[in-house]
């Protein structure tokens, strides 16, 4: 039996680094400290009867087991074979194999995107357009006594993360809230627990349901003491019945409350009495608490870059912390989603020069979102292969980009069956990012952290860099063979057009 | 009066149990049973007759799916239904990315009516339907 410490979790964007994990008979049998998520991989999910043990191919519409060696040539035959390939994913792979994957797009001249498209790409387009004034967690855990959570519910997409780095946290300047808010559930719990009793009783009529998008008038607890933390979304969550403060706003309305926050924030007046659905002596409330923090920090999620206005709500929001910035000290980051989606993006940034979207069909990186992104090639029906790596698309794009991925030949590297290994052409097997193989990975405030290995993979199964080595290395033999051919055939057609010429001047001679 | 359609906005998004489900795995029952369900808001509810666990059919422009129907946990939230991430939410998303590169997963149209004689797919089947393997 073998105690590790200090093992990273390599599931969301928070990468937390204090799982107590204990190995016997090189399988994890015990998880502390982890989330419920992170305890269904790394005790279930990973050794489930779903784990890909061979390299398929798919023979007459059934996947078949085959070689590595037969795999990785046809793979790359595929990858070489294609006028525009597509190599997507990369967001639960390492940072290593990322630059192999970077290397294998350059060397083919196909599109790279990675999970970024369709989760924060909108971010990091409004952070190359306006900038981003930010912070690490542990600045944040340390010192922000205002936290607002926008359009995203880390208790269910990062169950730790309100526990870890902001309110439920003891940071060195920084209180927790954790006795407080379970107090509140107490509390909570004792008034359900009387109204029930009235109920039997017969005592009790239910307050009437109100008609109107906000639900709940905020509480005061706005004002109270020490750290606050602060909810906007379109439904209760459970983040926000934790929260001191929940705003409750129309689905496509986040950019008019930035709006009118920073409106109230500049001391600006507004006529009107609601914005978004938000009764705007609610929203003078957040900007009063806003301006008068003595650090905030605003974390927003999907809720913002996939509603419409997509990239201009992010500006919006970091328009608001600039401003915000004139009164106090305030602070922005995205929920990244991935565990390492933002290592992607700076894998791809430091190699390429940009984060997602690249393409190079003319053989220097070119970048484009909303061009080069994956769900628009798919939709154009432009590429004519793809690669997936570390992700699910299958289980996460629109009916009809899959549909259009369906017309053509499609490589997928997954540890596990999931959507789309199920519908892959062929299929490898790869090991655990995090568990079965070391690397480094970004969390979502951009701090690399490295992964460890826990237990020993499969035998025959390859990870995600060595995979991609291979398969680069293959696409080069190909490539090589095939410029070979074409070389000699060149010659031949060239001494034959020669041999012709003589021929005739032979001729010619002979006739004078 | 019992009424036949819901005219709402459609949210995706994650869920603790989808996140849970899809570490277990894709094919797993646990996936299927917290993925392939679409909540509405208890008064929603009421107005379509409906009772949780019931089969409703969710219908958008780009598509319609077959989900069991649940009630939102907390909160009212008349007008909107959410539905978990995953391939079922992904039959009524939109691959329109205005120029973008993110298609459409929140915050658009969707019609929602009980579907008692239809049957929720599973992920296999639903897959074999729609893309042919």
């Amino acid at each position: 039996m073998t105690e590790f410490k200090s093992v990273v979790c390599p599931i969301c964007g928070c990468l937390c680094d204090d799982l107590e994990i204990t190995v016997e008979n090189n399988e994890i049998v015990k998880m502390k400290n982890g989330c419920a998520v992170c305890e269904a991989k790394m005790v279930y999910g990973y050794k489930s009867e779903e784990r890909i043990l061979k390299p398929m191919i798919r023979k007459d519409g059934k996947l078949v087991p085959v070689t590595m060696d037969e795999a990785i040539h046809k793979a790359a035959q595929i990858l070489v074979d294609a006028k525009y390939p597509l190599l997507y994913g990369w967001s639960s792979s390492t940072n290593e194999a990322q630059r192999i994957g970077v290397e294998l797009a350059e060397e083919l001249g196909s599109t790279l995107d990675n999970c970024a498209s369709i989760c924060h790409g909108p971010s990091v387009m409004a952070t190359q357009e306006i900038g981003i004034p930010t912070a690490t967690l542990g600045q944040i855990r340390h010192r922000a006594d205002l936290i607002v959570y926008w359009a995203c519910n880390p208790w269910t997409s990062h169950p730790r993360h309100v526990e870890r780095y902001t309110a439920f946290t003891e940071g060195r300047f920084e209180k927790s809230e954790w006795k407080n808010y379970m107090l509140k559930l107490k509390g909570e719990t004792g008034k359900k627990k009387i109204e029930a009793a009235s109920k039997r009783l017969g005592q009790y009529s239910p307050p009437p349901r109100p008609q109107v998008c906000m639900v709940d008038a905020p509480p005061k607890s706005i004002q109270k003491m020490g750290r606050k933390m602060i909810v906007v979304d379109v439904r209760k969550t459970k983040t926000a019945e934790a929260a001191d403060y929940f705003l409750q706003v129309e689905p496509n309305k986040d950019y008019e409350i930035f709006s009118a926050l920073r409106c109230l924030v500049n001391d600006q007046e507004l006529d009107i009495d609601k914005v978004g659905g938000v009764p705007v002596d609610y929203l003078k409330d957040v900007a009063d608490a806003m301006i008068n923090c003595e650090f905030g920090a605003i974390f927003f999620g999907l809720g913002l870059t996939q509603s419409l206005g997509r990239f201009r709500n992010i500006e919006v929001a970091i328009a608001l912390t600039r401003d915000l910035n004139r009164r106090t000290k305030f602070v922005i980051s995205p929920m990244r989603g991935h565990f390492n989606v933002t290592g992607a993006n700076i894998v791809f940034a430091w190699q390429t020069g940009y984060p997602y979207a690249i393409d190079f069909s003319q053989g220097y990186p070119q970048y484009n979102p909303g061009e080069f992104t994956i769900n628009d090639l798919l939709r154009r029906g432009d590429n004519d292969a793809t690669l997936v790596i570390s992700s699910d698309p299958g289980a996460h794009f629109p009916k009809s980009s899959m549909q259009n991925m369906m017309k053509h030949p499609l490589i997928t590297i997954n540890p596990d069956m999931n959507a789309i290994s199920r519908l892959g052409d062929v299929v490898f097997p790869a090991q655990w990012c995090g568990i079965e193989y070391s690397g480094t990975a970004y969390r979502m405030d951009s701090v690399p952290i490295p992964l460890k290995k826990v237990v020993e993979p499969p035998p025959g199964i390859l990870n995600d860099q060595e995979l991609l080595e291979r398969i680069l290395n293959e696409v080069r033999a190909i490539k090589a063979q095939k410029t070979e051919v074409q070389t000699k055939v060149k010659g031949e057609v060239r001494s034959a057009a020669k041999t012709v010429k003589k021929t005739a001047k032979r001729t010619k001679r002979k006739v004078a | 009066m019992v009424e036949k359609k819901l005219r709402a906005t459609l949210i995706t998004g994650r869920t603790i149990d989808q996140g849970v489900g899809k570490e277990l795995g894709k094919g797993s029952q646990e996936y299927f049973d917290n993925v392939a369900v679409c909540f509405l808001d208890k008064a929603d509810m009421i107005k379509l007759g409906l009772k949780p666990k019931m089969n409703i059919r969710v219908t958008s422009k780009f598509g319609s799916v077959v989900v069991k129907v649940k009630k939102f946990p907390r909160g009212a939230n008349p007008g909107i239904v959410f539905m978990p991430c995953g391939l079922w939410a992904n039959m009524v998303c939109g691959d329109e990315t205005y120029s973008m590169g993110m298609p459409l997963y929140k915050g658009f149209a969707v019609e929602v009516e009980p579907a008692p004689n239809d049957v929720v797919l599973g992920l296999d089947e639903l897959m074999k339907k729609e893309y042919g393997r």
